[in-house]
């Protein structure tokens, strides 16, 4: 098949898309694929013509097959709401392919009833059909990105969120890390422990991985470093709130952490931070014992 | 280029970095160092790194250098003012120069001195 005959092709199923539009629109908005706008028909058939212009556009520039052609980018936004709509459901992907196969049948039809030249049904219909499945393409795609942005965004937020350093005492600070330290969380933990340090001058840090399920090589990597890299800076670190199992599997992993200084509770290392200061704390005669 | 100012401070040389320096530099401020502490019998050395954006292996091995050579003249050396961006980069790279003794301030780095000789009593820190 030559170009000229594409040419050829995309016109006539795109003079078809114009001139079936009212009867299409008729069938899709009906369509499980347009049901889900809260069953409100007028605003399912404006979505529907916008959506079958754009399809339109997209196979008269002979692009039916392409998900990035200008014709389908423009209707992103009212397919980012319908799959909005759909996100709700956890069968995304089987309810886009049902809906797509309710879009395909009724065009298919409307196709074969028109009467198009014998030499063209065949391809024309290629077209429409790859059309139909290119939007179902494009809708998977809007509908996967949204979710991608929320992980991105919640994964961000959560990052800020884990990592509060406290300045437990003048030229005191801790740093409680919390869940899993993957390679960026830790990262900011130690970027922000350090920067922490420097604004106030303080000499004793304590990393306190109480909240920490489990500490693998990695993450005992990590720790590591960050104390290494407040030893620089002219701070000591301590390391607190190895609980029992993690001290015994850090032991069979074969996990030194050098000359560190570790003490089991938040408490002690606090305790220990004051004594590095020179302070210690007393109890006076009008204690409550 | 010029010359990293050497301060003595009772018996402790200040030295204080202001400027990116070149290796050339850098090995000159080696041998200086040495030579003042033996000619103003210091007891300590402070460098104070605080301005540096940038350390690279080379100066941080010089660091250690200067250290090792001037405890053999009986004199410690502070390295004081590090940033957290150069501590991190370092300690990536792998330098994370044990034996070099470190303090957050020029202050914090004086005290040790104090503290070591006994001279001043230091109450607190």
């Amino acid at each position: 098949m030559t170009t000229t005959e594409d040419h050829e092709i995309s016109s006539i199923v795109g003079d078809f898309l114009e001139r079936c539009r009212e009867p299409i629109v008729a069938e899709w908005s009906g369509s499980l694929f347009f049901q889900a706008s809260d069953g409100d028909r007028e605003q399912a058939a404006a979505d529907c013509a916008e959506v079958l212009a754009g399809m339109r556009r997209a196979v008269l520039a002979g692009k039916a097959d392409d998900p990035g052609a200008e014709g389908y980018a423009s209707v992103r936004n009212v397919l980012e709401i319908l799959a909005a709509q759909h996100d709700s459901d956890a069968r995304i992907v089987a309810n886009i392919a049902a809906g797509m196969r309710s879009l395909k049948d009724p065009l298919l039809s409307l196709w074969h009833e028109e009467r198009i030249r014998a030499d063209a049904a065949a391809p024309g219909a290629a077209v429409l059909a790859a059309a139909v499945d290119t939007l179902g393409l494009v809708l998977l795609d809007t509908a996967l990105s949204a979710g991608r942005d929320t992980i991105a965004s919640q994964r961000e937020q959560l990052a800020e969120l884990s990592t509060p350093v406290i300045n437990l005492w003048d030229g005191v600070l801790a740093i409680p890390l919390i869940g899993t330290l993957d390679s960026m969380r830790s990262q900011i933990a130690t970027e922000s422990l350090l920067q922490a340090i420097l604004d106030q001058q303080a000499h004793v840090a304590i990393l306190d991985i109480t909240g920490v399920p489990t500490v693998d090589t990695m993450v005992a990597q990590h720790l590591l470093k960050t104390v290494q890299a407040a030893r620089l800076m002219g701070a000591e670190c301590v390391i607190s709130g190895i609980r029992p199992q993690i001290a015994h599997t850090m032991v069979q992993l074969g996990i030194d952490l050098g000359e560190v200084v570790t003490r089991a509770r938040l408490a002690d290392a606090f305790t220990y931070a004051l004594g590095k200061l020179g302070l210690s704390v007393v109890g006076t005669e009008r204690g409550g014992v | 280029m010029a010359q990293v100012p050497i301060v003595n401070i009772h018996g402790v040389l200040l030295v204080t970095i202001q400027d990116e320096l070149l290796d050339y530099a850098v090995s000159e401020l080696q041998q200086n160092i040495a030579e003042q502490v033996v000619d103003q019998r210091a007891r300590g050395v402070l460098i104070d790194i605080s301005v540096l954006d940038v350390v690279d292996s080379f100066l941080a091995r010089t660091l250690h250098d200067i250290a090792a050579a001037t405890s053999l003249l009986a004199a410690q050396t502070v390295v004081v003012g590090m940033r957290p961006a150069v501590a991190i980069t370092l300690v990536e790279l792998g330098l994370v120069l044990p034996g070099l003794r470190t303090a957050l301030s020029v202050e914090d780095g004086l005290a040790m001195f104090s503290r070591d000789s006994g001279m001043v009593r230091a109450a607190g820190r």
